[in-house]
């Protein structure tokens, strides 16, 4: 069963054993409007927590996206950077960023279920 | 009167803000006024959507002004002082883009000016400014030009913009004739009832009409083509990325009080009798960069990969050298990539020459491009 955390830069992390997947959320697309940039990170990169990591970009302006959690990137989404309009699509689905194996699983505690997001972002 | 800062005046409204907000529209801040960034379309859709079809813009925020005088050639003289178009042998009912100049010949603002048909209005013109330089226009204009002219802000008309190769389909059934008007006309004409004018122009490179209607009744003009099917409301956002593409400036972006005319490439809006003649601020300056060549020009810009490239990013020489600015960039959806603009070194001013750009601290390749990005669908 996998954990399912989020970020205040709205980042969703879904944890399976030792393994982070890493998006944006819904409500960070919605905000973003039409994604047409995506840049995702180097495989083998190693990033600490609160890093920028990747890029995305709507008309309207860039934002970085940090990586959540401290590990190295092992996997890349080469189909959300070259298909830019999957975050819009299934921004917490098929248009994940990357995974990181995570080198200190402690530093989930620090972040928000979906109960809270919703709240953070509802009021953000 | 308050001492309040602009910042924390409260926001201005257009008389079209209740149905923005009824349409969905996010609004933003811009200029002093609460607007449209984009409709529930999104600017993506909203922006091929006027490319295709007809986009209907609220731009009552720009300023509209009459300066008026006994006889045209009057007025006209009063105007050339401020800026270097050719004013005088404006017929009626011909209109024509150029910029209030300073006197080292940096831009203030640019504007639209039109000379209205009918004897009865001999000696005034019509003029169009940003919102964002309106009061300083006013009041530059205002101290500038000679008894018997004056000028005569108009605060009681809406202006909308309606664009696109439908446009010309779409308002003709609503006012007969106005599909035999040229590029850069206007003339007054009866809609819904109501005296409105029109200029055949806009600013997203298609063929369009901008209407200026009494405030009263721009709800119900705006509600009448909305409701065409051809015709959806279209945001900032896309008026952007719609002028970037077609190669327009955007005044405190692309030319400010620190460019010249001639530096933003815009030499086609000085006409020869007023190069020859000069007597408009910046004449020396402007008479000595179309001899020799200004040292900067803006320039289109196109990156080789999709990464776009925003307003303030370092431009390069393929060697790394600092050459210049980009001062607006962004995706072009019809183009689906990237385009920019910006002021580079006149040696790496040519079409074609490599550059580079250094977007989030890595060097990115470019060249300097053609504009417009996209075809202008003018009807001449």
């Amino acid at each position: 069963m996998a954990i399912e955390k989020f970020s205040k830069d709205h980042e969703w992390i879904r944890v399976e054993g030792d393994i982070a997947t890493i998006g944006i959320t819904v409500h960070a697309q919605d905000q973003l409007g039409d994604v047409v940039f995506v840049e995702v990170p180097e495989v083998g990169r190693k990033v600490s927590a609160e890093e920028a990591v990747a890029v995305v970009e709507s008309v309207k302006a860039a934002s970085d996206v940090y990586s959540p959690l401290t590990g190295e990137v092992i996997e890349a989404n080469a189909d959300v950077a070259s298909t830019p309009g999957l975050v819009n699509e299934d921004a917490e689905g098929k248009a994940w960023f990357f995974k990181v194996r995570l080198s200190n699983p402690a530093e989930l505690d620090a972040l928000m279920d979906r109960a809270a997001y919703d709240e953070f972002a509802k009021n953000g | 009167m308050t001492a309040d800062s602009p910042a924390s005046a409260p926001l201005r409204r257009t008389p079209l803000y209740d149905l923005h907000v009824a349409a969905g529209a996010k609004m933003v801040p811009f200029a002093g006024y609460d607007m449209p960034v984009q409709y529930p379309l999104g600017v993506l859709k909203e922006h091929l959507w006027t490319r295709e079809k007809a986009g209907l813009f609220d731009v009552s925020h720009m300023g509209t002004c009459w300066l008026r005088g006994p006889d045209h050639a009057t007025t006209a003289r009063a105007l050339e002082a401020l800026l270097p178009a050719d004013i005088l042998n404006l017929k009626p009912g011909q209109q024509r883009y150029s910029q209030l100049l300073a006197a080292d010949g940096g831009i203030l603002d640019d504007l639209m000016i039109t000379r209205p048909e009918g004897v009865e209005n001999d000696g005034s013109l019509l003029l169009i400014v940003n919102a964002g330089c309106k009061d300083a226009d006013y009041a530059h204009i205002a101290a500038n030009i000679p008894s018997g002219v004056r000028l005569e802000v108009d605060e009681n008309h809406a202006l909308i913009a309606l664009q696109g190769p439908r446009a010309v389909a779409v308002l003709s059934k609503l006012v007969p004739g106005v599909e035999s008007m040229s590029f850069m006309s206007g003339r007054f004409a009866m809609l819904d009832g109501q005296t409105v004018h029109l200029t055949r122009s806009g600013y997203t490179g298609e063929d369009g009409y901008e209407i200026a209607v009494p405030n009263a009744h721009v709800a119900k003009v705006w509600n009448l083509l909305t409701a065409t099917p051809d015709v959806e409301a279209i945001g900032l956002g896309a008026r952007d990325s719609l002028r970037l593409e077609a190669g327009l400036c955007l005044y405190g972006h692309d030319i400010d009080t620190t460019t010249s005319p001639i530096e933003a490439r815009l030499q086609w809006s000085i006409q020869k009798r007023r190069r020859d003649e000069g007597g408009f601020p910046g004449a020396n300056r402007i008479k000595t960069e179309l001899a020799n060549g200004p040292s900067r020009r803006r320039v289109g810009i196109k990156p080789e990969g999709r990464a776009p490239a925003r307003e303030g990013t370092e431009i390069q020489d393929t060697s790394g050298k600092p050459i210049g600015t980009i001062t607006s960039g962004g995706f072009g959806p019809s183009v689906n990539g990237p385009v920019a603009m910006g002021y580079v070194e006149s040696a790496n001013a040519e079409l074609g020459t490599p550059i580079q750009l250094v977007v989030r601290g890595k060097p990115l390749p470019a060249v300097v491009a053609n504009m417009p990005f996209t075809p202008h669908r003018y009807v001449r």
